[in-house]
Protein backbone atom coordinates (compact mmCIF):
# COMPACT_ATOMS: atom_id res chain seq x y z
CA UNK A 1 0.00 0.00 0.00
CA UNK A 2 3.04 2.42 1.06
CA UNK A 3 4.71 1.32 -1.84
CA UNK A 4 1.79 2.19 -4.09
CA UNK A 5 1.59 5.48 -2.81
CA UNK A 6 5.04 6.56 -2.83
CA UNK A 7 4.61 5.28 -6.63
CA UNK A 8 1.54 7.45 -7.13
CA UNK A 9 3.48 10.65 -5.43
CA UNK A 10 6.28 9.69 -7.38
CA UNK A 11 4.12 10.20 -10.72
CA UNK A 12 2.93 13.21 -8.97
CA UNK A 13 6.22 14.67 -8.92
CA UNK A 14 7.39 14.21 -12.53
CA UNK A 15 4.66 15.44 -14.06
CA UNK A 16 4.50 18.87 -11.85
CA UNK A 17 7.87 19.44 -12.75
CA UNK A 18 8.01 18.13 -16.70
CA UNK A 19 5.55 21.01 -17.65
CA UNK A 20 6.84 23.87 -19.09
CA UNK A 21 6.61 27.58 -17.66
CA UNK A 22 4.03 29.19 -15.05
CA UNK A 23 3.66 32.47 -15.78
CA UNK A 24 1.50 35.00 -12.91
CA UNK A 25 0.27 37.66 -15.03
CA UNK A 26 -2.16 40.90 -13.91
CA UNK A 27 -6.17 40.17 -14.96
CA UNK A 28 -5.58 42.92 -17.35
CA UNK A 29 -3.84 40.61 -19.13
CA UNK A 30 -6.46 37.88 -18.99
CA UNK A 31 -7.87 37.97 -23.02
CA UNK A 32 -4.44 38.84 -24.84
CA UNK A 33 -2.00 36.69 -22.64
CA UNK A 34 -4.00 33.22 -23.74
CA UNK A 35 -3.35 34.57 -27.31
CA UNK A 36 0.02 35.44 -27.13
CA UNK A 37 0.86 32.19 -25.19
CA UNK A 38 -1.26 30.26 -28.17
CA UNK A 39 1.33 31.57 -30.67
CA UNK A 40 4.24 30.88 -28.43
CA UNK A 41 3.20 27.04 -27.94
CA UNK A 42 2.68 26.98 -31.96
CA UNK A 43 6.12 28.42 -33.06
CA UNK A 44 8.21 26.59 -30.06
CA UNK A 45 5.74 23.76 -28.76
CA UNK A 46 6.81 25.06 -25.50
CA UNK A 47 3.50 25.05 -23.34
CA UNK A 48 3.17 27.87 -20.16
CA UNK A 49 0.70 27.83 -18.18
CA UNK A 50 -1.10 30.76 -17.02
CA UNK A 51 -2.33 32.35 -13.40
CA UNK A 52 -4.09 35.84 -13.69
CA UNK A 53 -4.73 37.60 -10.38
CA UNK A 54 -4.06 41.37 -9.36
CA UNK A 55 -0.92 42.31 -8.78
CA UNK A 56 -0.14 43.07 -4.97
CA UNK A 57 -2.53 39.70 -4.91
CA UNK A 58 0.47 37.63 -7.39
CA UNK A 59 3.42 40.34 -5.51
CA UNK A 60 2.13 38.84 -2.32
CA UNK A 61 1.82 35.20 -3.34
CA UNK A 62 4.98 35.30 -4.88
CA UNK A 63 7.13 36.76 -1.44
CA UNK A 64 5.39 33.57 -0.07
CA UNK A 65 6.99 30.79 -2.40
CA UNK A 66 4.04 30.80 -5.22
CA UNK A 67 5.95 28.33 -8.28
CA UNK A 68 6.07 31.04 -11.01
CA UNK A 69 8.76 31.54 -13.28
CA UNK A 70 7.50 34.60 -15.15
CA UNK A 71 5.35 37.67 -13.56
CA UNK A 72 3.56 40.08 -15.92
CA UNK A 73 2.61 43.19 -13.44
CA UNK A 74 0.33 46.09 -14.45
CA UNK A 75 2.27 48.23 -12.28
CA UNK A 76 6.22 48.69 -12.50
CA UNK A 77 6.06 48.83 -8.95
CA UNK A 78 5.54 46.00 -7.87
CA UNK A 79 8.32 44.11 -9.94
CA UNK A 80 10.85 46.45 -8.73
CA UNK A 81 9.71 45.83 -5.29
CA UNK A 82 10.55 42.04 -5.99
CA UNK A 83 14.29 43.17 -7.51
CA UNK A 84 14.93 45.21 -4.31
CA UNK A 85 14.15 42.10 -2.47
CA UNK A 86 15.95 39.40 -4.33
CA UNK A 87 13.01 37.65 -5.71
CA UNK A 88 13.28 39.13 -9.07
CA UNK A 89 16.56 39.26 -11.46
CA UNK A 90 16.91 42.91 -12.71
CA UNK A 91 18.27 42.52 -16.26
CA UNK A 92 15.13 40.62 -17.21
CA UNK A 93 12.48 43.49 -16.39
CA UNK A 94 10.80 44.59 -19.74
CA UNK A 95 8.43 46.90 -20.17
CA UNK A 96 6.15 45.80 -22.58
CA UNK A 97 3.25 47.49 -22.75
CA UNK A 98 0.97 50.76 -21.01
CA UNK A 99 -2.24 50.02 -19.39
CA UNK A 100 -5.22 51.79 -20.86
CA UNK A 101 -8.01 53.01 -17.81
CA UNK A 102 -12.16 53.00 -19.92
CA UNK A 103 -15.07 53.57 -18.64
CA UNK A 104 -17.31 50.85 -19.76
CA UNK A 105 -21.17 50.85 -19.97
CA UNK A 106 -23.05 47.87 -21.50
CA UNK A 107 -25.11 48.65 -24.99
CA UNK A 108 -28.74 48.90 -23.42
CA UNK A 109 -27.29 52.07 -21.13
CA UNK A 110 -28.60 55.30 -22.02
CA UNK A 111 -25.52 57.22 -20.96
CA UNK A 112 -23.74 59.34 -24.28
CA UNK A 113 -20.38 58.59 -22.91
CA UNK A 114 -18.66 60.42 -25.91
CA UNK A 115 -20.88 64.02 -24.96
CA UNK A 116 -20.50 63.02 -20.87
CA UNK A 117 -16.99 61.11 -20.19
CA UNK A 118 -16.27 60.62 -16.99
CA UNK A 119 -19.74 63.11 -16.18
CA UNK A 120 -21.38 60.31 -16.86
CA UNK A 121 -20.85 58.56 -13.36
CA UNK A 122 -22.79 61.54 -12.14
CA UNK A 123 -25.54 60.53 -13.83
CA UNK A 124 -28.95 59.00 -11.14
CA UNK A 125 -29.61 55.91 -13.24
CA UNK A 126 -25.79 55.46 -12.32
CA UNK A 127 -26.22 53.57 -8.89
CA UNK A 128 -23.08 51.27 -8.46
CA UNK A 129 -19.56 52.11 -10.56
CA UNK A 130 -17.46 48.62 -10.41
CA UNK A 131 -13.75 49.65 -9.78
CA UNK A 132 -10.88 47.57 -9.45
CA UNK A 133 -9.37 47.30 -5.34
CA UNK A 134 -7.19 49.82 -5.43
CA UNK A 135 -5.70 48.42 -2.34
CA UNK A 136 -3.85 45.79 -4.47
CA UNK A 137 -5.09 46.44 -8.24
CA UNK A 138 -2.58 48.76 -10.09
CA UNK A 139 -6.02 50.11 -12.25
CA UNK A 140 -8.02 50.71 -8.89
CA UNK A 141 -4.93 52.78 -7.84
CA UNK A 142 -5.48 54.36 -11.46
CA UNK A 143 -9.06 54.89 -11.31
CA UNK A 144 -8.96 57.07 -7.65
CA UNK A 145 -6.47 58.79 -9.02
CA UNK A 146 -8.47 60.14 -12.05
CA UNK A 147 -11.32 60.16 -10.70
CA UNK A 148 -9.44 63.12 -7.71
CA UNK A 149 -8.10 64.29 -11.65
CA UNK A 150 -11.56 65.26 -12.10
CA UNK A 151 -12.83 66.44 -8.90
CA UNK A 152 -15.39 63.88 -8.67
CA UNK A 153 -14.25 60.94 -6.34
CA UNK A 154 -16.57 62.62 -3.17
CA UNK A 155 -19.75 62.56 -5.43
CA UNK A 156 -18.93 58.79 -6.26
CA UNK A 157 -17.15 57.40 -3.70
CA UNK A 158 -20.28 55.95 -2.20
CA UNK A 159 -21.41 53.91 -4.92
CA UNK A 160 -18.12 52.35 -5.73
CA UNK A 161 -17.79 48.71 -5.00
CA UNK A 162 -14.65 47.39 -5.55
CA UNK A 163 -13.51 44.01 -7.80
CA UNK A 164 -11.18 41.72 -6.54
CA UNK A 165 -9.21 42.77 -9.63
CA UNK A 166 -9.81 44.30 -13.00
CA UNK A 167 -11.64 41.06 -14.24
CA UNK A 168 -13.95 40.95 -11.69
CA UNK A 169 -14.36 45.23 -12.16
CA UNK A 170 -15.21 44.22 -15.76
CA UNK A 171 -17.60 41.37 -14.56
CA UNK A 172 -19.81 43.61 -12.40
CA UNK A 173 -20.42 45.70 -14.88
CA UNK A 174 -20.65 43.18 -17.35
CA UNK A 175 -23.36 41.21 -15.85
CA UNK A 176 -25.71 44.16 -15.30
CA UNK A 177 -24.78 44.68 -11.13
CA UNK A 178 -23.34 47.75 -11.86
CA UNK A 179 -24.11 50.42 -14.12
CA UNK A 180 -20.94 51.48 -15.20
CA UNK A 181 -17.73 50.53 -14.43
CA UNK A 182 -13.94 51.40 -15.05
CA UNK A 183 -11.66 48.75 -16.20
CA UNK A 184 -9.23 47.98 -18.90
CA UNK A 185 -9.14 48.54 -22.48
CA UNK A 186 -8.04 45.25 -22.96
CA UNK A 187 -11.29 43.66 -21.58
CA UNK A 188 -13.14 46.21 -23.72
CA UNK A 189 -11.92 44.95 -26.86
CA UNK A 190 -11.57 41.23 -25.69
CA UNK A 191 -14.41 39.29 -27.64
CA UNK A 192 -16.77 38.71 -24.31
CA UNK A 193 -16.88 42.31 -24.07
CA UNK A 194 -16.57 43.99 -27.34
CA UNK A 195 -20.27 43.51 -28.65
CA UNK A 196 -21.96 44.34 -25.31
CA UNK A 197 -21.19 47.68 -24.61
CA UNK A 198 -19.13 51.33 -25.22
CA UNK A 199 -16.44 52.55 -23.78
CA UNK A 200 -14.95 56.13 -23.08
CA UNK A 201 -11.01 56.25 -22.58
CA UNK A 202 -9.79 58.05 -19.81
CA UNK A 203 -7.17 60.69 -20.97
CA UNK A 204 -3.45 59.40 -20.05
CA UNK A 205 -2.72 62.80 -18.00
CA UNK A 206 -5.60 61.96 -16.13
CA UNK A 207 -3.73 59.02 -14.07
CA UNK A 208 -0.21 58.14 -13.50
CA UNK A 209 0.72 56.17 -16.20
CA UNK A 210 0.29 51.95 -15.77
CA UNK A 211 3.74 50.95 -17.17
CA UNK A 212 3.46 47.34 -17.47
CA UNK A 213 6.38 45.10 -16.66
CA UNK A 214 7.43 41.56 -16.89
CA UNK A 215 10.08 39.81 -15.17
CA UNK A 216 11.57 36.54 -14.41
CA UNK A 217 11.25 35.25 -10.91
CA UNK A 218 15.01 34.14 -9.05
CA UNK A 219 12.97 31.38 -7.43
CA UNK A 220 12.94 29.44 -10.50
CA UNK A 221 14.00 26.30 -11.64
CA UNK A 222 13.54 27.07 -15.49
CA UNK A 223 15.46 30.49 -16.16
CA UNK A 224 16.36 29.93 -19.50
CA UNK A 225 12.87 28.58 -20.61
CA UNK A 226 10.96 31.62 -18.24
CA UNK A 227 13.86 33.86 -20.62
CA UNK A 228 12.84 32.63 -23.46
CA UNK A 229 8.84 33.13 -23.16
CA UNK A 230 9.84 36.73 -22.57
CA UNK A 231 12.24 37.39 -25.23
CA UNK A 232 9.56 36.09 -27.62
CA UNK A 233 7.12 39.17 -25.80
CA UNK A 234 9.25 41.34 -27.21
CA UNK A 235 9.35 40.08 -30.33
CA UNK A 236 7.21 42.29 -32.85
CA UNK A 237 4.68 39.52 -33.71
CA UNK A 238 3.88 39.72 -29.74
CA UNK A 239 3.88 43.55 -30.02
CA UNK A 240 1.38 44.07 -32.71
CA UNK A 241 -1.02 41.45 -30.56
CA UNK A 242 -0.32 43.40 -27.42
CA UNK A 243 -1.54 46.47 -29.50
CA UNK A 244 -4.43 45.11 -30.95
CA UNK A 245 -5.86 44.30 -27.30
CA UNK A 246 -5.84 48.23 -26.74
CA UNK A 247 -2.29 48.18 -25.11
CA UNK A 248 0.23 51.00 -26.56
CA UNK A 249 3.85 50.78 -26.94
CA UNK A 250 5.94 51.84 -23.64
CA UNK A 251 8.01 55.35 -24.75
CA UNK A 252 11.14 53.27 -25.42
CA UNK A 253 9.47 51.37 -27.88
CA UNK A 254 7.57 54.32 -29.94
CA UNK A 255 9.50 55.67 -32.76
CA UNK B 1 -7.89 45.33 13.33
CA UNK B 2 -11.33 46.37 11.49
CA UNK B 3 -14.02 46.60 14.38
CA UNK B 4 -16.39 48.32 11.68
CA UNK B 5 -16.50 44.96 9.41
CA UNK B 6 -16.16 42.78 12.98
CA UNK B 7 -19.44 44.18 14.02
CA UNK B 8 -21.12 44.02 10.62
CA UNK B 9 -20.22 40.38 10.23
CA UNK B 10 -21.65 39.54 13.89
CA UNK B 11 -24.99 41.65 12.75
CA UNK B 12 -24.79 39.31 9.49
CA UNK B 13 -24.94 36.15 11.14
CA UNK B 14 -27.10 36.93 13.93
CA UNK B 15 -29.59 38.42 11.61
CA UNK B 16 -29.24 35.24 9.99
CA UNK B 17 -29.21 32.45 12.43
CA UNK B 18 -32.21 33.78 13.81
CA UNK B 19 -34.12 34.05 10.47
CA UNK B 20 -33.26 30.76 9.74
CA UNK B 21 -34.99 29.25 13.14
CA UNK B 22 -38.20 30.95 11.64
CA UNK B 23 -37.47 29.26 8.35
CA UNK B 24 -35.73 25.95 9.61
CA UNK B 25 -38.12 25.22 12.06
CA UNK B 26 -41.24 24.53 9.43
CA UNK B 27 -39.09 23.03 7.36
CA UNK B 28 -36.95 20.62 9.40
CA UNK B 29 -40.97 19.86 11.20
CA UNK B 30 -42.00 18.83 7.60
CA UNK B 31 -39.12 16.85 6.79
CA UNK B 32 -39.36 15.11 10.34
CA UNK B 33 -43.28 14.06 9.66
CA UNK B 34 -44.06 13.89 6.47
CA UNK B 35 -44.47 10.95 4.39
CA UNK B 36 -44.63 11.99 1.32
CA UNK B 37 -42.81 9.47 -1.32
CA UNK B 38 -39.96 11.98 -2.55
CA UNK B 39 -39.34 13.69 0.20
CA UNK B 40 -35.73 12.57 -0.31
CA UNK B 41 -35.22 15.30 -2.71
CA UNK B 42 -36.08 18.16 -0.48
CA UNK B 43 -33.70 16.82 1.72
CA UNK B 44 -31.11 16.50 -0.75
CA UNK B 45 -32.08 20.23 -1.95
CA UNK B 46 -31.84 21.52 1.81
CA UNK B 47 -28.74 20.16 2.10
CA UNK B 48 -26.64 21.52 -1.09
CA UNK B 49 -24.85 24.35 0.30
CA UNK B 50 -22.79 21.81 2.37
CA UNK B 51 -21.40 20.03 -1.00
CA UNK B 52 -21.70 23.15 -3.39
CA UNK B 53 -18.92 25.42 -3.52
CA UNK B 54 -20.07 28.69 -2.65
CA UNK B 55 -18.63 30.58 -6.02
CA UNK B 56 -21.88 28.40 -7.56
CA UNK B 57 -24.29 30.11 -4.96
CA UNK B 58 -22.01 33.97 -5.60
CA UNK B 59 -22.39 33.22 -9.61
CA UNK B 60 -26.05 32.31 -9.18
CA UNK B 61 -27.17 35.19 -6.99
CA UNK B 62 -24.98 37.85 -9.77
CA UNK B 63 -26.46 36.38 -13.16
CA UNK B 64 -29.42 34.67 -11.96
CA UNK B 65 -30.71 37.32 -9.23
CA UNK B 66 -29.06 40.30 -11.31
CA UNK B 67 -30.62 42.99 -13.35
CA UNK B 68 -30.81 40.38 -16.59
CA UNK B 69 -32.66 38.27 -15.07
CA UNK B 70 -36.97 38.51 -14.64
CA UNK B 71 -36.34 37.68 -10.80
CA UNK B 72 -33.60 40.70 -10.52
CA UNK B 73 -35.83 43.20 -12.41
CA UNK B 74 -38.93 42.05 -9.81
CA UNK B 75 -36.52 42.73 -7.17
CA UNK B 76 -34.99 45.70 -8.43
CA UNK B 77 -38.65 47.69 -9.04
CA UNK B 78 -39.56 46.21 -5.61
CA UNK B 79 -36.46 48.06 -3.78
CA UNK B 80 -35.25 50.10 -6.18
CA UNK B 81 -31.37 48.30 -6.66
CA UNK B 82 -29.97 44.82 -7.23
CA UNK B 83 -29.45 42.10 -4.71
CA UNK B 84 -25.35 42.42 -5.47
CA UNK B 85 -23.45 44.49 -3.19
CA UNK B 86 -26.02 45.00 -0.49
CA UNK B 87 -26.43 43.97 3.35
CA UNK B 88 -29.67 42.64 1.81
CA UNK B 89 -28.00 40.59 -0.48
CA UNK B 90 -25.24 38.86 2.03
CA UNK B 91 -28.38 38.06 4.39
CA UNK B 92 -29.96 35.97 1.38
CA UNK B 93 -26.91 34.25 0.10
CA UNK B 94 -25.73 33.36 3.68
CA UNK B 95 -29.41 31.87 4.21
CA UNK B 96 -29.36 29.79 1.38
CA UNK B 97 -25.87 29.10 2.28
CA UNK B 98 -26.46 28.19 6.05
CA UNK B 99 -29.75 26.51 5.47
CA UNK B 100 -28.95 22.97 6.11
CA UNK B 101 -26.54 23.93 8.89
CA UNK B 102 -30.04 24.97 10.79
CA UNK B 103 -32.42 22.51 9.46
CA UNK B 104 -30.45 19.37 10.03
CA UNK B 105 -30.02 19.35 13.80
CA UNK B 106 -33.52 20.73 13.93
CA UNK B 107 -35.18 18.12 12.32
CA UNK B 108 -32.30 15.29 13.83
CA UNK B 109 -33.69 16.39 17.25
CA UNK B 110 -37.13 16.57 16.70
CA UNK B 111 -36.98 13.27 15.25
CA UNK B 112 -35.63 12.35 18.47
CA UNK B 113 -38.96 12.95 20.85
CA UNK B 114 -40.25 9.35 22.01
CA UNK B 115 -43.68 9.36 20.04
CA UNK B 116 -45.74 8.37 22.95
CA UNK B 117 -45.35 11.28 24.27
CA UNK B 118 -47.29 12.80 21.23
CA UNK B 119 -50.12 10.19 20.95
CA UNK B 120 -50.13 10.90 24.76
CA UNK B 121 -50.07 14.67 24.05
CA UNK B 122 -52.92 14.36 21.36
CA UNK B 123 -54.86 11.75 23.58
CA UNK B 124 -55.41 14.59 25.88
CA UNK B 125 -57.11 16.74 23.97
CA UNK B 126 -53.86 18.78 22.51
CA UNK B 127 -53.97 19.87 19.25
CA UNK B 128 -50.93 18.97 16.77
CA UNK B 129 -49.60 22.62 17.12
CA UNK B 130 -50.19 22.98 21.09
CA UNK B 131 -48.63 19.18 20.88
CA UNK B 132 -45.25 21.20 18.92
CA UNK B 133 -45.30 24.07 21.31
CA UNK B 134 -45.59 22.30 24.45
CA UNK B 135 -43.83 18.91 23.78
CA UNK B 136 -41.56 18.70 21.16
CA UNK B 137 -39.94 22.34 21.03
CA UNK B 138 -39.04 22.11 24.42
CA UNK B 139 -37.79 18.25 24.25
CA UNK B 140 -35.64 19.89 21.53
CA UNK B 141 -33.97 23.00 23.00
CA UNK B 142 -30.47 21.57 22.63
CA UNK B 143 -31.17 20.85 18.41
CA UNK B 144 -32.43 24.33 18.28
CA UNK B 145 -29.00 26.00 20.24
CA UNK B 146 -26.86 23.40 17.69
CA UNK B 147 -28.79 24.86 14.57
CA UNK B 148 -28.89 28.79 15.64
CA UNK B 149 -24.63 27.95 16.76
CA UNK B 150 -23.53 26.57 13.60
CA UNK B 151 -25.73 28.34 11.31
CA UNK B 152 -23.94 31.54 12.99
CA UNK B 153 -20.52 30.33 12.97
CA UNK B 154 -21.19 29.14 9.41
CA UNK B 155 -22.16 32.74 8.27
CA UNK B 156 -19.52 33.92 10.43
CA UNK B 157 -16.89 32.10 8.57
CA UNK B 158 -18.65 32.65 5.24
CA UNK B 159 -16.17 34.06 2.66
CA UNK B 160 -16.81 32.97 -1.41
CA UNK B 161 -20.48 34.16 -1.60
CA UNK B 162 -19.11 37.48 -0.32
CA UNK B 163 -16.12 37.85 -2.14
CA UNK B 164 -18.26 37.12 -5.66
CA UNK B 165 -21.21 39.59 -4.88
CA UNK B 166 -20.49 42.18 -1.93
CA UNK B 167 -18.51 44.58 -3.88
CA UNK B 168 -16.18 44.72 -0.64
CA UNK B 169 -18.03 47.79 0.27
CA UNK B 170 -16.75 49.38 4.00
CA UNK B 171 -19.75 49.50 5.99
CA UNK B 172 -21.99 47.76 3.77
CA UNK B 173 -20.46 44.44 2.37
CA UNK B 174 -16.93 44.27 3.86
CA UNK B 175 -17.07 41.34 6.38
CA UNK B 176 -14.34 40.23 8.52
CA UNK B 177 -13.34 37.28 6.29
CA UNK B 178 -12.78 39.99 3.28
CA UNK B 179 -11.20 42.06 5.54
CA UNK B 180 -8.66 39.39 6.42
CA UNK B 181 -7.98 38.83 2.95
CA UNK B 182 -7.56 42.21 2.06
CA UNK B 183 -5.20 42.60 5.01
CA UNK B 184 -3.08 39.43 3.46
CA UNK B 185 -3.16 40.91 -0.10
CA UNK B 186 -1.23 43.91 0.98
CA UNK B 187 1.15 42.16 3.17
CA UNK B 188 -0.01 43.53 6.13
CA UNK B 189 0.14 40.59 8.42
CA UNK B 190 0.27 41.77 11.69
CA UNK B 191 -3.18 43.41 11.24
CA UNK B 192 -4.30 40.20 9.56
CA UNK B 193 -2.78 38.11 12.30
CA UNK B 194 -4.98 40.11 14.96
CA UNK B 195 -8.01 39.65 13.11
CA UNK B 196 -7.60 35.67 11.96
CA UNK B 197 -7.02 34.89 15.86
CA UNK B 198 -10.36 37.06 16.78
CA UNK B 199 -12.17 35.28 14.23
CA UNK B 200 -10.85 31.27 15.16
CA UNK B 201 -11.44 32.22 19.13
CA UNK B 202 -15.23 33.17 18.36
CA UNK B 203 -15.61 30.05 16.06
CA UNK B 204 -14.17 27.91 18.80
CA UNK B 205 -15.90 29.24 21.29
CA UNK B 206 -18.94 28.67 19.41
CA UNK B 207 -18.65 25.25 18.53
CA UNK B 208 -17.81 24.35 22.01
CA UNK B 209 -21.07 25.85 23.11
CA UNK B 210 -22.47 23.66 20.21
CA UNK B 211 -20.32 20.50 21.59
CA UNK B 212 -20.67 21.00 25.28
CA UNK B 213 -24.56 21.12 25.24
CA UNK B 214 -24.03 17.78 23.27
CA UNK B 215 -22.46 16.38 25.48
CA UNK B 216 -24.34 13.65 27.51
CA UNK B 217 -23.08 13.72 30.93
CA UNK B 218 -23.88 16.97 30.90
CA UNK B 219 -27.54 16.54 30.55
CA UNK B 220 -27.62 18.01 34.46
CA UNK B 221 -25.10 20.03 34.68
CA UNK B 222 -21.20 20.36 33.73
CA UNK B 223 -20.11 20.54 36.95
CA UNK B 224 -20.51 16.45 36.97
Amino acid sequence: MSKLLALLLLFAGAFATAQGITVAAAADMSAALPQLVASYAKKTGQAVKLSFGSSGNLTNQIRNGAPFDVFFSADEEYPQQLIIEGLASKETLYRYAVGRLVLWVSGDSPLDLSKLGIKALLDPSVKKISIANPAHAPYGRATEAALRHFGIYDQVSSRLVLGENVSQAAQFVESGNAQAGLIALSHALAPALKDKGRYWAVPLDAYPTLNQAAVVLARSKQQDAARRFLEFVHSPEATSLLTSYGFSLPAEKRQ
Amino acid sequence: MNWQAFWLTVRLAAIVSTLLIAIGIPIAYWLTNSRWRWKFLVEAAVALPIVLPPTVLGFYVLVALGSRSPLGRWWESLTGHTLAFTFEGLVIGSLLYSLPFAVQPFAASFGGVDPSLLRASASLGHSPVQTFRRIVLPLSKTGLVTGFALSFAHTLGEFGVVLMVGGNIPGVTRTISIDIYDQVQTANYSSANCTALLLLIVSFVVLSIVYGLNRRPWAVGPWR
